[in-house]
């Protein structure tokens, strides 16, 4: 009944998936924590440009966003992002759409973090003489880490899940393997629950593990 | 006790006007505090008091007149801001202290990203610091770890860490349980004693008694009186002090 699975090299696939979520797992916290820091900061500009960043990608369709990266961005424009080869250029590709995507949501949980810091520890901050950047950096968004492992954990999954759109522009993650096995082999349910265990041993780990770093690192008032 | 009038000028503000909305909450104010003097400012709530003393760092802006600072005028905002804060100690009547950190941490964050004192000096202040406020057994842990009493002596210890022209106290003991009030108190008293500069709004008339050169009454957003501590309580001049005074002392 598995004999087929051979022909298969699921766990390839699956690696791909985790190396997509890895670097835009990265990318995002990264990029999403700018975004939050420009949607609190006392510069109008950047407010402005951080709040239409949000609701402009937030709103559009993650599949959308994958395949103009590919379309627009390689094909029209010619943007390769240093890769030589067409699965190393997807790839990143793929990656670079799901950092913009998902900083968004990065952006929006920080941020509701950052509203849980009383406005007390900020005059404090202010009151020793630290400037704008350090109060952010050094006061609040340490607290307001600590308040969204929770909320980020949910984006964390729903990116793991959301690598599977990578597909759609050839990256050989598992989405595209499962379609791949499921036209190829009579085996509609086994393939399918196959795929969703693998899921499933990627994320639950994931989620009990940042569930016990958030009580962990909570912050005591 | 009493600081010469005319002496050395520190703080000086001159016809300060802000408003709240239609509140006016301060009105005209006029205030010099010479250096090595302790003043204590008192008043109902809602007078101004706080907000005064919060204009003096900037944690509130105000709307006209002006305020000095060791002859420099109070910088709007930037770098210059934030260089007067640091030479300006403020302990609030919530604490404030950084709940993320250690106490030692606290208290040496301001002298390494600010004063770029190296961390072992820093560490070496702040433990000496600690020490003089009474709770340096507590370095290691964090703030919800400890009482409110000990919560502001190190809130306090993190203001004199950055070595401040003048510390500025908000109420200081006014979220603490009544048995707790005097260690703070006393921490205070020591720094008076020692010469510091000291702006205090309280409700504490004992300690406006015994540690203040002078005390500054409040009432609607106005300057009402400014009296030494004995004139103030013993004589004071007007109908709304004497009111104040005649609600608060009965018990």
């Amino acid at each position: 009944m598995f004999d087929f699975l051979q022909d298969y090299d699921i766990l390839g696939a699956f690696w791909t998936t985790i190396q997509l979520t890895f670097w835009s797992a990265i990318g995002s916290l990264v990029w999403g924590t700018l975004l939050a820091a420009m949607r609190v900061s006392p510069v109008p500009l950047m407010r402005g440009f951080g709040t239409v960043y949000v609701n402009i990608v937030r709103n559009i369709p993650l599949t959308v966003i994958i395949v103009f990266t590919s379309l627009g961005l390689f094909q029209t424009l010619g943007v390769s992002l240093g890769a030589k080869d067409f699965t190393g250029i997807n790839f990143r590709l793929a990656v670079l759409g799901l950092i913009a995507y998902t900083a968004a949501f990065v952006c929006e949980a920080l941020r509701s973090g950052i509203n849980t810091v009383p406005l007390g520890q900020v005059e404090a901050a202010r009151a020793i003489g630290l400037n704008f950047t350090q109060t952010l950096r050094l006061v609040v968004l340490p607290q307001a880490f600590r308040s969204v492992v929770g909320p980020l954990t949910n984006v964390l999954i729903a990116l793991t899940k959301n690598t599977t759109v990578a597909a759609t522009i050839g990256v050989a993650e598992a989405a595209l393997l499962m379609r791949e096995m499921i036209e190829n082999e009579a085996q509609l349910i086994l393939i399918s629950v196959i795929f969703a265990f693998g899921f499933i041993c990627l994320t639950l780990p994931t989620g009990l593990f940042l569930n016990w770093v958030a009580k962990k690192v909570a912050v005591k008032r | 006790m009493a600081v010469p009038e005319g002496g050395d000028a520190l703080v000086v503000l001159e016809d300060v006007d802000k408003h709240f909305g239609t509140l006016h909450v301060l009105q005209s104010i006029d205030l010099t505090i010479h250096r090595g003097e302790v003043v204590v400012v008192i008043g109902p709530s809602g007078s101004g008091k706080s907000t005064l003393c919060r204009a003096i760092n900037r944690l509130e802006t105000i709307d006209s007149g002006t305020i000095t600072i060791d002859g420099k005028p109070l910088p709007a905002e930037g770098k210059e801001l934030a260089a007067l804060r640091a030479d300006v100690g403020m302990v609030f009547q919530s604490f404030n202290l950084f709940a993320h950190k250690t106490v030692l941490g606290n208290v040496t964050l301001g002298q390494v990203k600010v004063r770029r004192t190296d961390r072992k000096k820093a560490e070496e202040r702040a433990r000496s610091l600690l020490e003089r406020v009474g709770v340096a057994n507590q370095a290691d842990k964090y703030p919800a770890q400890l009482s409110g009493g000990q919560q502001q002596r190190v809130a306090i210890a993190r203001a004199l860490a950055m070595e401040p022209k003048v510390m500025l106290f908000d109420e200081p003991t006014s979220a603490l349980d009544p048995e707790m009030i005097n260690e703070v108190l006393e921490v205070m008293q020591q720094l008076a004693r020692d010469g510091m500069t000291m702006v205090v709004v309280t409700h504490e008339m004992g300690f406006a008694r015994s540690a203040a050169n002078r005390v500054v009454f409040m009432a609607d957003g106005r300057i009402v009186e400014s009296a030494t501590p004995d004139e103030f309580f013993g004589n004071p001049r007007s109908e709304r002090a004497k009111d104040f005074l005649s609600k608060i002392l009965k018990h």
